[in-house]
């Protein structure tokens, strides 16, 4: 990972010398090896924080909305999961290809502290990520962990490895998709009795404090006022203990961003009581798979989505509801 | 006062949303017909299927409702040519995933009921208060707090 | 000094729990947070740091707070407040105890919040010594002892007993309540464990932050500080931090039409959010920056020059570790604090 650390900051530099781009929108060192901070850099002086390493999981491209706005073209480094949430801003018209200058990264999965600090690890000083091994260097000594027990869930079932959309690439290896099928989960719960999916959904959204994390970090939740934010919709409430509010907001939100989400993970990763939400999305992702043919938001720019398009013989409610469509 | 002693039985709420241009006339001709649908079926006149919101379906269980149906236009007759294709892939997925998050499938339904077809608007709708009475009340989702006092 | 066997502790929450609401950290659905013991709930002491503080307990995240019924031309309101059956809130750290204190000096200042009070005094708090603090821990900075937490009894826990001191009436009253489940004993091992915890303590990267700057006399100068827009930048605007934090304080009024009337509760409410400040003149802070900065000066600026100088931060590090994008109170205070972290 250091020397593609190494070139994204060269090329930073560079993109921002030049004059090519007014501000280039990358991670910045936090406190600790694990917690680098999505951050904007406009000049090269500021890149000495700038960093890429295996906990920089965060979708940067949300950030485009207010970014690229400025004057100026906006650089971003994105990877390859990321790139399909630019595809559906660009897609929304809520960013301009134009006015993007799109590098594209490598990445190998990205790591989850908490999955470390559950394994033991703490006061981490340093990760060294070595083919299917972590190299977790602390204040209390070194440890090798495999690194497919330490990544983060949304890398766990990681849908593809290709770039959607690139100005540019530093690419220094080859990259593998996740292991895991990402419809496992979805299907487990389908096997289930209503009750039972009853039980899990409501002990796992019990947890809920409507902070509204999952919402504001999704690049599908792209409203400038979301109707839960608004007073006047009438469901603007914030109280958290109604069960009710809990699953309203949450299928609302799963139905508005339904033939929309790009399945990038943030929201479960976000969540700071970690409930599986893209469960939820998956569903979605799942139903429109059978139903409509398969469909994968954020692979294109352009062309309608399952939900603003029909087919004649689009199977009827009752029947699927029945599980007998096709 | 008369103490109740008996266990009352039990009637569901059922919201029906149904298409001005059909089943809201479907519903007229059942009744110039003297064909009876449940009265505890309470109808939301829409001006098309496609406009109603999933948010429509969760207030109506929010506020109350046992049941809800959707009723629009055959596939093929809308009359504003193409909504109730969009409501049929809305509303497959949204009962789907309602169904998902555990919500008994015998709650929601979607039919597709003419202007000219009041015996079945009286014959679906009775169905439906059937199935859903048998079902019991909505307790999975439904708002408490709109409850209180009752 | 009294002890129990850790193997015993169910018996003794199930003692406490005949008489009494009893709230601890409990595991559910993999994280823990506070709430009502049971016979099988699974109780988690050892970790550090519960998602959501303690303040729950005293300031739930909802509360009904009155009810009007309207019959012709009458209304009627009916208070909502339940009766206070006596709580112990059991397993409270240092910090969080501290934030107490902080929220003691809002909701118990003129005029009195009663619903904050009425729990208040029906609750007894039994704190837990740490033990394993970690990285994202600076409790020191404030001055708090990690190691020995006031309440009304505190508790040490190792590896095979738990260690219980009573400090005040309230205190002597539970112990007196659960005495017959300890023997006496446990000076010299509380006096070990203190002893190694101050070291890691003093070990801890965040120890020597430095909050000189933070002053009233330098507020305009903090506020007008050009930091808060690169601090703030990849904010957004989520209400985690204020969630999980144990001093955060702010709350909405709002009302809920029922069937037969209006509910009118109360609510967490999170100065993150765009529409905190909305009023009918429209929004005084219309910048994900002034939320942001609105949130550090009131904790480490406005508060203490309204308190004495007590910060209303305890440095429990719930943000430094929740926060979906990694900003916390931490960079604010490397960033703008001092000397020290220049």
């Amino acid at each position: 990972m250091r020397e593609v650390e190494l070139k994204m900051k060269e090329r930073a530099a560079e993109l921002l010398q030049s004059g090519e781009v007014a501000r280039v929108i990358g991670w910045k060192k936090g406190e600790f090896y694990f917690d680098p901070t999505p951050a904007v850099f406009e000049s090269a002086d500021e890149l000495d924080g700038f960093v890429y390493n295996g906990f920089c999981g965060a979708n940067l491209s949300k950030y485009l909305i207010q970014q690229s706005k400025k004057e100026g073209k906006t650089a971003i480094f994105l990877k390859p999961c990321d790139s399909f949430s630019f595809n559906q801003l660009v897609k929304e018209h809520r960013i301009k290809r134009e006015d993007i200058y799109v590098i594209a990264i490598e990445c190998q999965g990205k790591l989850d502290v908490e999955k470390l600090k559950e394994k033991g690890v703490s006061a981490v000083t340093e990760v060294e990520e070595n083919g299917g091994e972590v190299v977790v260097s602390s204040l209390y000594g070194t440890v090798t962990l495999a690194k497919d027990e330490v990544l983060l869930s949304k890398c766990e079932t990681c849908k593809s490895k290709v770039h959607q959309v690139k100005d540019e690439e530093i690419v220094f290896n080859e990259m593998q998709a996740g292991k895991k099928d990402r419809f496992e989960m979805v299907e487990k719960l389908e096997a289930m009795t209503e009750a039972e999916r009853f039980a899990f959904w409501k002990e796992q959204l019990s947890k809920c404090i409507r902070c509204n994390a999952c919402r504001n970090v999704c690049p599908a939740c792209s409203c400038i006022k979301c109707v839960f934010d608004n007073p006047a919709s009438g469901v603007a409430a914030k109280a958290n203990d109604s069960e009710f509010e809990e699953q309203m907001f949450h299928i609302i939100r799963a139905f508005h961003v339904a033939g929309r989400c790009t399945d990038c993970g943030e929201c479960s990763r976000v969540c700071p009581q970690n409930i599986p939400l893209h469960l939820l999305n998956r569903k979605f992702i799942k139903d429109i798979d059978t139903l409509y043919g398969e469909y994968q938001a954020g692979e294109t720019a352009d062309g309608k989505t399952p939900l603003t398009s029909y087919t004649e013989s689009d199977a009827e409610p009752n029947d699927v509801m029945n599980g007998e469509a096709k | 006062m008369q103490e109740v002693t008996e266990k009352k039985e039990f009637t569901p709420n059922i919201v029906a949303f149904c298409c001005n241009w059909c089943s809201y006339a479907g519903a007229d001709l059942a009744g110039s017909s003297r064909l009876t649908y449940p009265a505890n079926v309470k109808i939301i006149r829409v001006p098309c299927s496609c406009r109603v919101n999933p948010m429509f379906v969760l207030k109506a269980f929010q506020q109350g409702a046992d049941g809800v149906i959707l009723c629009g236009c055959h596939p093929g007759d809308c009359y504003y040519v193409t909504g109730n294709y969009y409501t049929r892939r809305r509303m497959s997925l949204l009962y789907s995933f309602l169904n998902y998050m555990g919500i008994e499938k015998e709650r929601t339904r979607v039919e597709w009921v003419s202007a000219a077809e009041g015996a079945r608007f009286s014959a679906v709708m009775n169905d439906f208060v059937k199935q859903v009475t048998e079902l019991g009340e909505n307790r999975r989702l439904t708002d408490l707090r709109v409850k209180e006092g009752e | 000094m009294l002890k129990i066997a850790k193997e015993r502790l169910n018996e003794l929450y199930g003692k406490i729990a005949q008489t009494q609401g009893l709230f601890i950290p409990v595991k559910k659905a993999g994280e823990v947070n506070y709430a009502i013991w049971g016979e099988g709930k699974e109780v988690s002491l050892e970790t550090l740091k519960t998602v959501k503080s303690p303040k729950n307990m005293f300031f739930p995240q909802t509360e009904n707070m009155m009810k009007f019924k309207t019959e012709g031309k009458n209304i009627d309101i009916i208070d909502m407040r339940d009766e206070k059956r006596p709580y112990v809130l059991f397993g409270v750290k240092a910090c969080d105890y501290k934030a107490i204190e902080v929220l003691d000096k809002v909701f118990l200042a003129d005029p009195v919040d009663t619903f904050y009070k009425a729990r208040r005094e029906a609750t007894t708090i039994v704190t837990l010594a740490c033990s394993r603090p970690e990285e994202s821990c600076f409790c020191s900075v404030f001055g708090i002892d990690a190691t020995a937490p006031a309440g009304d009894v505190t508790v040490w826990l190792d590896n095979e007993n738990l260690y219980w001191q009573s400090n005040t009436e309230k205190g002597e009253a539970l112990t007196a309540a659960v005495k017959e489940l300890f023997t006496d004993g446990g000076e010299a091992e509380v006096e070990a464990q203190k002893a190694a915890t101050k070291e890691i303590l003093q070990k801890l990267p965040f120890a020597a932050l430095d909050l000189s700057r933070f002053k009233p006399e330098n507020l305009n100068e903090l506020f007008d500080d050009p930091a808060w827009e690169e601090l703030s930048e990849a904010c957004l605007g989520c209400g985690t931090c204020t969630f999980v934090c144990p001093t955060c304080q702010c709350f909405d009024i709002r009302d809920f039409k029922t069937n037969d009337g209006i509910l009118r509760y109360r609510c967490w409410d999170s100065c993150m959010y765009s529409d905190f400040t909305l009023m009918a003149h429209g929004n005084s802070r219309t910048t994900q920056m002034q939320r942001y900065r609105q949130r550090f000066m009131h904790k480490l600026v406005y508060y203490p020059s309204q308190n004495d100088g007590l910060y209303s931060c305890v440095g429990c590090g719930r943000c430094v570790n929740k926060c979906p994008q990694h900003l916390n109170i931490v960079k604010v205070i490397k960033t703008l604090g001092g000397k020290n972290d220049d």
